[in-house]
């Protein structure tokens, strides 16, 4: 980086001074001046980013400028002398926004969005009481999904799920298509996203500032479960839902609400309330096996074996390679991801154990996650049309079910989760976090492998927002070289990079989300806010490091249950249940 | 409608002649239009397979440029010059009447593919306003009435 | 051949410059005879207008016959046929011109062509009858110096249009054509880039941004990789100058853009251009054709080391690719939306890299700029808008064509003495300019000098030079219609106020045109009007409203009795108007009810016939059919 310039300028007549290459936006913001904005989205710190300019809302009066200019994409200039609420800027913001609103539908009242809507909250501010322009309005295809709704007709034409689709994601689903006011953000050949590329990674639901782009909602066939006594019905909440299920209730970002989580899953009727992050530790015992497996055929001189292993746990990046990769399906893991694991042990070893037939167990995951809906559905994790994931509700769904059941969430005391399968280490903790998946097998092959006891637990080079780490772990005199990526941008860079056989790690982590589960298309939103990921990130930490057990080999529950049930990882039992096979699903 | 194979490779052989250049898009679509008439969806697949792009942004490109279409054309498209020179010389009134007379809307073919109705701006012979072209032929200082005679020259 | 120094170049000139030297003489002299080769001239040449409008009138046809006819007779060895760029006078096209005696035939058809070989070219008698006749006084003109059309023209950017053979280089080069790159060449790139300053040459795509200043900014990003683009991407609907230059004088817009690349150190250049004209395509890959082949383009041109190569690339029909970086993106194979300015081209553009982009008419004014010197361009045109521009002149008027007049000459001028008036005697209204981002102006704009600021000062824009003449039967209502129809089926959709508010507006004047508009409705367009200029993202979206605007300035009393009174005095709005039969003035004859589309029409026979007004489309077929004038439009 050359030397910073620093700009100095004047904003509604207060001087301020900023880096040069500062948006007047982001420098307004240093004084204090929210400049309302809509289209616009920086996530800063990681590739999310989606600067257009084109909505036109966040205009402001420059002097000397013929026009007025959009403060998010117009860099700061020494002098400038900018006025974000004179009369003229503020006739026109409300003018465009009034425009905006004019081809919306305006069915707030029932709309998915309403009250986390980026759009009402600006008509909220701009005083907009009345629809000042009427006419035609845009009339766009809709979809229901296993996981995404689409409805288009509440699109603005943001371009933020285009941005992070293409650039961040790099899946090329979504795009704009005709031109005018018919132009519309459609999947390929305005087909369906099941005939597409789709990976439902959901990025496009997390950047949607209005109800165009929504999760699948599954909370009134989950009421209907609850209520039903003729039904046993199990939760499991991944590590990501507990550092930001408080944010839909009021709480501070990073705020950890695991006790009270526990708790609302029983008040809401969940007859048992175990954890994902039991089954976190599960993955590790398998997958970590598996990396040792290949690791000892590798140091053996099998020239066969293929390296690098990837992990697999996310189901979007599942989807990416299987769509977009089929030549390479060899190289992940064939562990399943801790929600099917967990899915397949509850509906197996545990339903046995409490003699509950199969078909009255329904067992759901919260998962902060869109596309773990879709993993439910995928018929290899099924026995006769059963699923061992009957479904998933997102954090979201999870705190509008906590809402509408007359639940005060604050006031909830703390409670555990249930055994067997409630008992985790901070080890499946950190899974929620880009990283985490690598640092707890780490932990685990370590001590496998070394047979010693690791010096210290963290691995802070696997930690981070940045987009690809890497870092190299002596195991008793082998370098192991690994990887972490995060979006699936990264991981396109990682795969065409071995599909050239340029690749040159051991292990690599893949994450489908910006800074992992925790920036999940189902979490809270995080409106652009790149503090509110930090602070789950932070939390997840802090959850590992408040456990008394933070390795997955030494969860009891999980010894226990290679004991009485499973055998030993890898074994006939834990290849049945606990991994699976992957599908060629490239368009031909 | 299917697209052939041989249709196909040609398509192919069109991006590689551009070195399979995703900056050359345009050009490629163009000359396959030239070469198809019309660029269904087959032949965007093929194009974005051989230039490494997501099918997505061909379809993209292709619906944004009024240039490209994705049915093909009729065997005489009719295209009525609605510049500014022939609108106030009542190219309008023409172009009803081409509506009236084919029985079909802008960017429609007549049922038995023989003409395709569409606008262009500005050809150029602002001389001979009011313009259509059928084909490669420009037809200069059209009144309405004239319509139904122009149609029937290509009736057989 | 390769010309690889600039002697060869003037050898080349001096040679070439014999064939070409009868049609200049030709041009200087008046000769109120014939030639003919019965006389004793010994050569004679035949220009035939190769131009789109002249070719759609079968042009091409008539060179043909040429050729045939010479050959039949056997003079075809005396006697050369050439096919020129546009003449400009397309009003009176297809145009065939005969050397030496500079005889000016119009409106020529196919079959003329025998009698004007045997009578002119070989007798040496002109052929009356396709003479131009001066509507004033009703004489036969045959030398176009002294028609009103051409006598107030000053023809720098189509200095070679209508005269040399566009797909033959020496006559390019006859003209001095790549003089001024091989002197450029010769002397500092800043030296040259000065000059360009100094003639005060400014941007003749649109807004008219100093030229020289652009380069000058291009100039100073320093890449491996820079380009000049030429933009070629003409969509104002009825401008079409561009497309003549490229046409009639290809190579004018290839030495400019050596000379720009050479200025700003760029090696690469693209010439962006519409595929809706293939002739121009067609004939600037002659010219890239034959300038390579003379290695005046490629490597170490003219043996200085310098090197520079074109490639063309297409549009595919979208207006807002005239916007430059909406050009940029879509020569990179992307959907043709603008991006925020700055980066300006200049520093980020083609594929990031700096990037000039100028239009064609622009760089066509580049050669002789450098040859004549920049003092003799800035001598020409107005204190701040030097040298000329070229028109489209058309509409309601009686000379179409495309015209080239200093900066500085009136609107009246062009319109009556140029344009000849309003065609069919009709009255004069408004003159569009500007395009879809131009403005109407009235009878008190018609005194105003033209220039960039004096336009823009009236409401209107220079833009491109598309020129539209109205007269009372254009309904200024419809005119911001019809431009706002252009402009939302032409938006790339991008931002708000250009997607949704250009949109509303269109409605809102729709609502106007049907009747069914309200006060309200005027106070709301103005509104939106004034908020997209101010806030749309591109210049096109920028300048959209300028046609409602203008129109709103200058018409209002029009907008008023559409939505007050329900009428439109042009009689242009359907459904303001009532269709009826005077019964008095019927005769039954039945021509308007069997040439009715709706059924509309019912009588009997030599009784007056009754028009439903339910079943009526107002088409005015009925009215086109009547003999007996009985027709009543209200």
């Amino acid at each position: 980086m050359e030397n910073t310039t620093i700009i100095t300028l004047t904003i509604d007549g207060r001087a301020v001074s900023v880096p040069k290459g500062t948006s007047i936006l982001d420098a307004a913001a240093t004084i204090g001046i929210k400049i309302p904005a809509l289209c616009h989205m920086d996530l800063k710190g990681t590739c999310v980013k989606n600067t257009p300019a084109s909505c036109r809302i966040c205009v402001v009066e420059v002097e000397g400028r013929r026009n007025l200019a959009p403060s998010c994409a117009t860099q700061v200039m020494e002098g400038m002398v900018v006025r974000t609420n004179s009369a003229r800027v503020v006739r026109a913001r409300k003018t465009v926004a009034e425009l905006i609103l004019s081809d919306h539908p305006n069915d707030c009242l029932t709309c998915p969005k309403c009250s986390d809507c980026e759009l009402q909250k600006l008509v909220t501010r701009f005083n907009i009481r009345r629809m000042t322009y009427k006419g035609e309005q845009s009339v766009r295809k809709k979809e229901e999904t296993v996981a995404i709704t689409r409805n288009m007709d509440k699109c603005i034409l943001c371009r933020r799920c285009e941005s992070v689709c293409n650039q961040v994601q790099t899946v090329g689903v979504l795009g704009a298509v005709r031109r005018g006011f018919e132009t519309t953000i459609a999947p390929t050949f305005d087909r369906m996203f099941k005939d597409t590329d789709c990976t439902y990674c959901g990025q496009c639901v997390a950047v949607c500032p209005t109800g165009a782009l929504t999760e699948r909602d599954n909370t009134d066939r989950l009421l209907d479960d609850l209520c039903n006594p003729e039904k046993i019905v199990i939760a499991q909440p991944a590590p990501a839902v507990r550092v930001a299920l408080g944010e839909e209730f009021g709480m501070k970002p990073g705020t950890i609400v695991t006790g009270k989580l526990a708790t609302s899953l029983r008040y809401l009727g969940f007859d048992y309330v175990f954890d994902t992050d039991f089954a976190a530790d599960l993955t590790i015992m398998e997958e970590g096996a598996e990396i040792l497996h290949r690791l000892r055929a590798f140091l053996g001189g099998d020239k066969s074996v293929k390296l690098p292993i990837m992990t697999s746990c996310c189901p979007a990046w599942v989807n990416f390679y299987e769509h977009n990769y089929p030549d390479l399906l060899e190289y992940p893991s064939s562990a399943k991801s801790p929600a099917q694991m967990f899915g397949a042990i509850a509906k197996n070893y545990w339903a046995e154990k409490m003699g509950i037939p199969r078909e009255k167990l329904v067992v759901v995951s919260i998962m902060p996650c869109l596309a773990k809906k879709y993993e439910c559905e995928r018929e290899e994790f099924s026995v006769n049309g059963n699923p061992d994931v009957d479904y998933s509700i997102s954090t979201r769904e999870l705190a509008r079910l906590i809402k509408r059941s007359n639940i005060d969430f604050e006031s909830l005391p703390d409670s555990d989760f249930d055994t067997p399968m409630g008992e985790s280490s901070g080890a499946g903790a950190i899974f929620g976090a880009t990283g985490g998946v690598m640092e707890a097998a780490l932990r685990t092959v370590y001590e496998v492998f070394t047979g010693k006891t690791l010096p210290r637990l963290e691995f802070t080079a696997v930690r981070g927002l940045d987009g690809i780490k890497e870092a190299t772990i002596d195991i008793d005199g082998f370098p192991l070289k690994v990887c972490v990526a995060h979006t699936l941008g990264n991981a396109r860079y990682l795969m065409d990079k071995l599909r050239k056989g340029e690749l040159n790690y051991h292990v690599v982590e893949v994450m489908a989300c910006p800074g992992g589960c925790i920036g999940g298309a189902g979490q809270p939103y995080h409106h652009g806010n790149i503090e509110v990921l930090k602070a789950r990130a932070a939390a997840i930490y802090r959850e590992d490091e408040g456990k008394p057990i933070r390795k997955s080999h030494e969860n009891p529950d999980i010894k226990q249950l290679y004991e009485v049930y499973l055998g030993e990882p890898l074994g006939e039992l834990s290849e049945k249940l606990l991994h699976t096979r992957y599908f060629d699903k490239s368009i031909k | 409608m299917k697209v052939s194979c041989e249709a196909l490779r040609q398509v192919e052989a069109i991006c590689r002649k551009f070195n399979n250049d995703p900056g050359e898009l345009i050009s490629i679509l163009h000359e396959c239009q030239n070469t198809l008439g019309y660029l269904p969806e087959e032949v965007q697949r093929v194009i974005a397979r051989e230039l490494g792009i997501p099918a997505s942004k061909v379809y993209g490109v292709v619906t944004f440029y009024s240039f490209f279409s994705m049915v093909p054309k009729g065997k005489y498209p009719v295209s009525v010059c609605l510049g500014t020179a022939c609108y106030v010389r009542g190219s309008d009134k023409v172009l009803e009447e081409f509506k009236r007379v084919l029985g079909i809307e802008v960017g429609e073919t007549t049922p038995d593919g023989k003409f395709s109705l569409d606008c262009l701006r500005c050809v150029g012979a602002c001389g001979l306003a009011p313009v259509a072209t059928i084909g490669e032929k420009v037809y200069g200082r059209l009144n309405p009435s004239d319509i139904k005679k122009i149609v029937a020259e290509f009736g057989e | 051949m390769t010309i690889n120094s600039p002697d060869v170049l003037e050898g080349i000139r001096q040679e070439a410059l014999k064939a070409l030297s009868q049609r200049e003489e030709s041009n200087k002299a008046t000769s109120a005879q014939a030639a003919g080769l019965e006389k004793g001239t010994p050569h004679m040449q035949i220009l035939c207008c190769g131009g789109t409008g002249c070719k759609a009138s079968e042009s091409a046809k008539i060179a043909q016959n040429f050729q045939e006819s010479l050959k039949a007779h056997s003079i075809e060895d005396k006697v050369d046929v050439v096919v020129p760029g546009c003449f400009g006078f397309c009003e009176k096209g297809p145009i065939v011109k005969i050397v030496p005696d500079n005889t000016f035939y119009t409106s020529v058809r196919p079959e003329d062509v025998e009698e004007i070989v045997t009578s002119h070219i070989l007798a040496g008698n002109r052929v009356e009858r396709l003479l131009y006749v001066d509507p004033s006084t009703g004489q036969h003109i045959s030398d176009s110096k002294h028609m009103n059309f051409y006598r107030k023209q000053m023809r720098i950017a189509l200095r070679n249009c209508g005269f040399i053979n566009p797909e033959d280089i020496r006559e390019y080069i006859a003209r001095d054509g790549y003089k001024a790159l091989a002197q450029s060449l010769q002397r500092p790139s800043e030296d040259v880039l000065a000059d360009i300053k100094a003639s005060g040459l400014r941007g003749r795509g649109g807004a008219g941004f100093p030229t020289g200043v652009k380069w000058e900014i291009a100039r100073k990003f320093d890449a491996p990789d820079k380009y000049v683009v030429c933009n070629a991407d003409e969509g104002d609907p009825g401008a079409f100058m561009d497309r003549s230059i490229m046409e009639g004088d290809p190579n004018s817009v290839i030495e400019a853009m050596m000379i720009c690349g050479y200025c700003i150190n760029a090696h690469h250049g693209l010439i962006y251009i519409r595929a809706e004209y293939p002739l121009a395509v067609h004939r600037l890959k002659v010219a890239i054709g034959q300038a390579r082949e003379y290695g005046l383009l490629g490597k170490n041109i003219l043996g200085t080391g310098f090197d520079f190569d074109i490639e063309i690339r297409y549009g595919a029909g979208a207006f807002v690719c005239g916007e430059e970086t909406a050009l940029i993106h879509s020569m990179e194979g992307k959907r043709g939306e603008p991006t925020l300015k700055p980066p300006f081209p200049a520093e980020a553009g083609y594929f990031g890299n700096p990037t000039n982009v100028n239009n064609v008419e622009t760089l066509a004014n580049v050669p002789v700029i450098l040859t004549k010197g920049p003092q003799w361009f800035a001598s020409i045109g107005t204190e701040k808008s030097k040298g000329t521009k070229v028109f489209a002149l058309a509409g309601k008027i009686n000379n179409v064509g495309l015209i080239e007049v200093p900066m500085g000459t009136t609107l009246r001028e062009i319109i009556y003495d140029i344009g000849g008036g309003v065609k069919g005697g009709k009255k004069f209204k408004a003159v569009q300019t500007g395009g879809p981002s131009g403005g109407c102006l009235t009878e008190k704009h018609l005194d105003i000098p033209i220039d960039y600021e004096s336009l823009a000062a009236a409401g209107s824009m220079m833009g491109s030079g598309g020129m539209i003449v109205m007269d009372e039967d254009d309904c200024m209502v419809s005119v911001a219609k019809f431009f706002l129809e252009f402009t939302v089926d032409e938006s790339c959709g991008k931002c708000t106020p250009c997607r949704i508010g250009n949109r509303r507006m269109l409605e809102i004047l729709t609502r106007i045109t049907d009747g069914r508009g309200t006060e309200e409705d005027i106070e709301t367009l103005e509104n939106l009007a004034k908020v997209i200029k101010d806030t749309a993202l591109c210049g096109l979206g920028q300048t959209s409203p300028n046609p409602v605007l203008s129109t709103l300035a200058n018409f209002r009393e029009e907008y008023e009795e559409h939505v007050r009174d329900h009428k439109c005095r042009a009689h242009k709005c359907k459904s303001l108007l009532t269709y009826s039969i005077d019964p008095a003035l019927c005769k039954g004859c039945s021509a308007c009810a069997r040439g009715c589309p709706a059924e509309a029409i019912a009588g009997e026979v030599r009784k007056p016939f009754v028009i439903n007004p339910e079943k009526c489309i107002r088409c005015g077929m009925c009215l086109s059919r009547c003999k007996f004038g009985a027709i009543k439009v209200i």
